[in-house]
């Protein structure tokens, strides 16, 4: 009997919400999508953990320009390393730059491990970085991630869109909560293309400068992309309740 | 100590499956240490041990029997196989896969044919094996 599944649940208790950032193909922006929000909601006053899920190609590091020698300590499990205020857990901290071809039993392997050692503070919302497309992670996360709520990323593209309503359709059946779909890479000459049967929460521009803000979430938080997603966010959710301060510590 | 988190996982297992066998009262624990996470036995067993003293009567005095399986590799490919030699590794390489054993994949490859596309046929990881009780 596989020990570790018991576990999960413990270890997401600590975590009010689950966010799932998916699309049905790659490419269209899940990565900088899934990292630019939990940057901004962090910006807004939330706790926000980032799990990078997409294990074959792992870039939230990136975006968030993490150094080398960052990593989770250790301490009964794996603690997430804080990252511009953000906790992050990706299998990025045990492979580095090398590549790793997975097969789909060790793909999900791979995810209970994850899931079953990781250590998560108070968090408001996790942010679930997805592979793209409804393969074994997708349904992985569906079974042990509690409740997830799924935002679904597409471009303007039709071939994006098709894709999308197929996934949307999975989820539906699945009884899936769908938070909405976000149109990304978003140019003026686009033409508006789309009814999902579910709600657009909002279109990001194609934003030329955002290439060279990655990595310095400074500067990516500045872009007009981020500015963007900010408003979507704030409203997306509530803006936080404000957290008890605590006690005034007595000087003697 | 990553020990912990697996034998925290253990512990809420076996309560699991007590309660789902109608047990009332385990007895023994037998868990399978693979050897591809190369946990720390000693830490492994003080750990169990110590969470098990904490919890109620179901499983409170239940005896830790802790078994170790040899991990073996099978090549996709060409289909030799071959054990696991922890040793060989690095300590980063070996830590890393401690943690998530699946990354061997980032780091081992078939001493024939050089392919990463093997299954670990045998000695994962952390396995509860069986539990003894009373009804």
């Amino acid at each position: 009997m596989d020990p570790r599944v018991a576990i999960i649940s413990d270890r997401l208790k600590s975590i009010k919400k689950i966010i799932a950032i998916a699309a049905g193909k790659g490419g269209v922006g899940k990565s900088t999508i899934a990292t630019g929000l939990a940057l901004v909601l962090s910006q807004l006053g939330y706790k926000i953990g980032l799990l990078d899920l997409d294990f074959y190609g792992p870039s939230s590091h990136v975006i968030l320009g993490l150094s080398e020698e960052i990593q989770p300590r250790e301490e009964r499990g794996i603690v997430p390393p804080t990252v511009h205020g953000i906790e992050l857990m990706s299998l990025v901290f045990y492979t580095g730059k090398n590549p790793t071809p997975l097969r789909g039993p060790d793909l999900t392997n791979a995810l209970i491990e994850l899931l079953a050692i990781t250590r998560w503070g108070d968090l408001d919302f996790l942010i679930v970085d997805m592979p793209p497309g409804m393969g074994e992670t997708t349904l992985d996360a569906i079974r042990f991630l509690k409740n997830p709520s799924f935002l679904i990323v597409t471009t303007p593209s039709r071939v994006a869109h098709e894709t999308v309503g197929k996934l949307l359709a999975l989820l539906s059946e699945l009884n899936i909560a769908i938070l909405g779909v976000l149109e990304n890479m978003r140019r003026s000459s686009d033409r508006a293309r789309s009814s999902f049967g579910v709600r657009v929460v909002g279109e990001l521009p194609f934003d030329e400068g955002l290439e060279d803000a990655l990595g310095d979430p400074e500067r990516f938080l500045q872009t007009e992309f981020a500015q963007r997603l900010r408003e979507i966010a704030s409203a997306i959710f509530p803006l936080p309740e404000p957290r008890a301060s605590p006690p005034p510590s007595l000087r003697l | 100590m990553h020990e912990w988190a697996l034998a925290e996982a253990v512990v809420a297992t076996a309560k699991r499956a007590a309660r789902e066998q109608q047990l009332r009262r385990v007895t023994g624990i037998t868990v399978r240490l693979g050897e591809l996470q190369q946990i720390e036995r000693e830490i492994f067993k003080f750990a169990l041990e110590q969470m098990l003293a904490h919890e109620d009567a179901l499983v409170r005095d239940a005896k830790v029997v802790l078994e170790r399986e040899r991990a073996r590799f099978r090549c996709r490919v060409c289909h030799r196989e071959w054990d696991f030699q922890a040793e060989e590794l690095g300590s980063e390489i070996a830590e890393a896969i401690h943690f998530i054993p699946e990354v061997a994949h980032a780091y081992l490859r078939c001493p024939s044919c050089r392919s990463p596309d093997f299954d670990v046929m045998a000695g994962r990881g952390v396995w509860l094996a069986s539990l003894e009780g009373e009804e």
